[in-house]
């Protein structure tokens, strides 16, 4: 079982999960993007590094803002975006995922950004890419069901490095819905790679995977406990089908014991920052006096996230 | 055709013998082990030197793919793929399309498996009309048309009230109920075991609940109903505790176990190998040791292949979208190998759990043996030689198995269905 995103001379060939990137590629990707936070500040903000090429925003459900900020990156780049909303189009046609993958090689595509709601579906297309010889054409792992979200996963420790520097000195709490969250695998496998010493899961026993333990994280049921002392809370987004599920009683409860209020945030530490990876449920799983208040550090994630999927796009096709 | 074998390594499992023997054979049965028959005239003689002779395998699940899903294999392609893995006998599961329901089919089934002239079949038919667990299908009927249990497949039956009047019903005339462990509303949605490696990889579980609530249900209402009850495709270390349990309070229940379990546990998923996707799941490593173990010790009772061809359409695509299901006949016979190889056990132990153990189960008195005036079902194979699974050299249509890539014991080099050789490599 060869690492499909990882090529033979252990470089970077697709970013498909972060579970299992080596720490020094995670640290070049972090240390890429910094420059690029720059350029959004110019008045001209493009930068020719992927002058020509073509990048294909993939799909296949639907996200206007993860969207969004990869066509801004590749934007930025000057490269030729196309978006293809793939759940209108050929997909329900009843073309297969890879004849659709197919089609797109043929117009010399040099990159895939897909978001597909089926867990491991990018990793398909990379294996159908290395299967075909396709070497030039990258992948990039806009979100895939539960199994991972790598950019999100990297601005956020691009964040995190930001306003704490030393990942190794952290306490680290990531709260709510793990269980159906491919943001919070993402996180977990990043910040284990990272070196962070604490790191907790707070959620109802509903919301945990099994086998979490395993994956180098304290749980914790009680978020008052879970928040004591830490460094960073990373918010997750609940979704409202969740209820439906027999997961939870009502957004209410959820609110009432694991949404984050400025009362239970007073436990962690003084300095600590307040991340969600939006979209946000005001009342829900944050209350608004936190999401707009001083700790939060919601919208410079945004801001970051730019220019890491700068640095992660640069990193597989640039020169 | 007079056919005898010579030199060969004779194992026969049902008597624990494992000696350099002749056979002969003639009217399509073993006429003689050892010294031949007076006026024995072979019209072949196989030399069997360095070959270990067997009776031909009984697989007790293996789905040929009709009626209904000929796009993804039909008889002649599977059968061709039995005659290759030395499978002479097998099991055919409920769900095709339709199901396995209607006297009609059955016969026509029997009928087209009959002119091929190759594996026999043993059909299972369905519980219930359509497998849609409402209706009880006509089972005096689908006996006499040539079912020897009765079964849900994959689909199991969500009113516990019809699985009861099923097992009754079944009961009332000792007919054999062939039950799959799958608690419906536990199993629902799921795609891989719930441990770690669908954690991490985010694939939406199935609770080892799912398997032992299920047999709890089943082997209570075995109990209550008096149905003679064989448990299929068995996957965790915890279902099997159960059914020992039932065994200590007296209840007379088999279950088997398919050669994916035996060999394999969910880690292999690895990258979204959608080869990896089964019914039942590939559970931890744990539950595939114990499960070893339990067919080590016979209290797994045998070994099957549970093939299932799958089409690459169905197969190359989302993990989570993908069908369950991979191909085994023709590796039946080198994974038992490969089993008994690293557990140290005697061949002749091995094989009884693809051979005469399931004869037992289907209920063939002809065939799973070697003695004079059996059924002549052989497989002969060469213990020595090793393969590599391949796209290629798979005969089945379905090319889709967690074991391509692997290197295997055990290369069959004829197989006598009837008297007749079917099979010559």
């Amino acid at each position: 079982m060869r690492n499909p995103q990882i090529n033979r001379h252990g470089e970077l060939q697709h970013l498909l999960t972060l579970d299992g990137l080596p720490r020094e590629i995670i640290n070049s990707i972090l240390d890429n993007a910094a420059p690029f936070t720059e350029v959004a500040e110019r008045e001209v903000k493009k930068l020719p590094l992927l002058r020509g090429k073509s990048i294909f925003n993939l799909f296949f459900e639907n996200s206007t803002r993860t969207r969004t900020t990869f066509e801004i990156a590749a934007k930025r780049l000057t490269a030729d975006v196309v978006n293809l909303n793939v759940s209108t189009s050929s997909t329900a046609k009843g073309e297969s995922l890879l004849d659709t993958i197919d089609n797109l090689c043929a117009m010399n595509a040099d990159m895939f950004v897909v978001r597909h709601s089926a867990s491991g579906a990018p990793v398909l297309i990379a294996q159908h890419l290395l299967a075909t010889g396709r070497d030039h054409v990258h992948v990039v792992n806009a979100g895939d069901g539960r199994h991972a979200h790598p950019t999100q996963g990297l601005l956020d420790m691009y964040t995190i490095r930001h306003y704490k520097h030393d990942f190794t000195q952290l306490s680290v709490a990531i709260v709510g819905d793990v269980l159906h969250s491919r943001v919070a695998r993402s996180q977990i496998a990043v910040l284990t790679t990272l070196g962070v010493p604490d790191l907790r899961v707070i959620a109802p026993k509903t919301l945990l995977p099994t086998a979490i333990d395993n994956m180098g994280v304290r749980t914790f049921n009680d978020m008052r406990e879970g928040l004591r002392g830490v460094d960073v809370v990373m918010m997750l987004r609940l979704q409202n089908e969740r209820m439906a599920g027999a997961l939870l009683p009502t957004p209410q409860e959820y609110y009432k014991v694991w949404g984050l209020t400025p009362e239970k945030l007073s436990l962690a530490k003084q300095d600590a920052i307040v991340m969600h990876p939006g979209p946000m449920n005001r009342g829900i799983e944050i209350d608004s006096a936190v999401a707009d208040g001083a700790q939060a550090v919601i919208l410079p994630q945004v801001t970051f996230g730019i220019a890491v999927r700068m640095a992660v796009m640069c990193m597989l096709a640039g020169q | 055709m007079n056919i005898r074998i010579i030199n060969g390594r004779v194992i026969n499992p049902v008597r624990q013998t494992d000696c350099v023997q002749d056979v002969f054979i003639a009217d399509g049965k073993i006429a003689a082990l050892g010294a031949a028959p007076d006026g024995f005239q072979p019209a072949r003689t196989l030399d069997a030197t360095n070959l270990v002779v067997v009776p031909g395998l009984i697989d007790l699940a293996a789905r040929l793919r009709e009626p209904g899903f000929e796009y993804r294999a039909t008889l002649e392609s599977e059968m061709e793929a039995a005659m290759t893995g030395g499978v002479t006998s097998v099991a055919i599961p409920p769900d095709t399309d339709p199901a396995l329901d209607e006297p009609g089919l059955v016969e026509m089934l029997c009928y087209r498996a009959k002119k091929l002239n190759r594996a026999h079949i043993y059909p299972i038919g369905a519980l219930t009309i359509g497998l849609k667990g409402e209706r009880l299908s006509e089972m005096a009927e689908l006996v006499e048309a040539g079912c020897f249990a009765f079964s849900q497949a994959n689909v199991p039956i969500l009113d516990n009230m019809v699985l009861m009047r099923a097992m009754q019903y079944a009961a009332t005339f000792n007919f054999r109920v062939w039950l799959q462990p799958i608690a419906p509303f536990l199993a629902r949605g799921g795609y891989a075991h719930d441990g770690e490696t669908a954690s991490r990889l985010g694939l939406t579980g199935i609770p080892v609940a799912a398997e032992t609530v299920a047999l709890f249900t089943y082997l209570q209402l075995a109990k209550t109903t008096g149905a003679r009850l064989h448990i299929t495709r068995l996957s965790s270390a915890e279902g099997l505790t159960l059914i020992e349990q039932a065994r200590e309070e007296g209840m007379d229940v088999t279950c088997d176990i398919s050669i994916n379990q035996l060999h394999l546990c969910d880690q292999d998923i690895g990258y979204f190998n959608t080869n990896c996707h089964l019914i039942p799941p590939l559970r931890s490593q744990q539950d595939l040791k114990a499960l070893s173990k339990g067919l080590l010790e016979g209290r797994i009772n045998a070994l099957c292949s549970d093939h299932t061809p799958v089409d690459d359409d169905c197969k190359l695509i989302p993990f989570s979208e993908s069908e369950p299901g991979a191909t085994g006949l023709e590796l039946l016979l080198p994974l038992t190998l490969k089993w008994a190889e690293e557990s140290n056990l005697p061949l002749v132990n091995a094989l009884s759990r693809v051979t005469s153990e399931p004869a037992r189960l289907i209920g063939i008195t002809k065939a799973g043996y070697l003695a004079p005036g059996a059924r002549a079902d052989l497989c002969i194979f060469d213990p020595a030689a090793r393969f590599t699974v391949n796209r290629d050299n798979l005969k089945s249509q379905g090319k889709n198995t967690p074991f391509l890539g692997f290197e295997l014991p055990g290369l069959v080099h004829y197989t006598i269905v009837e008297g007749k050789l079917m099979f010559e490599r």
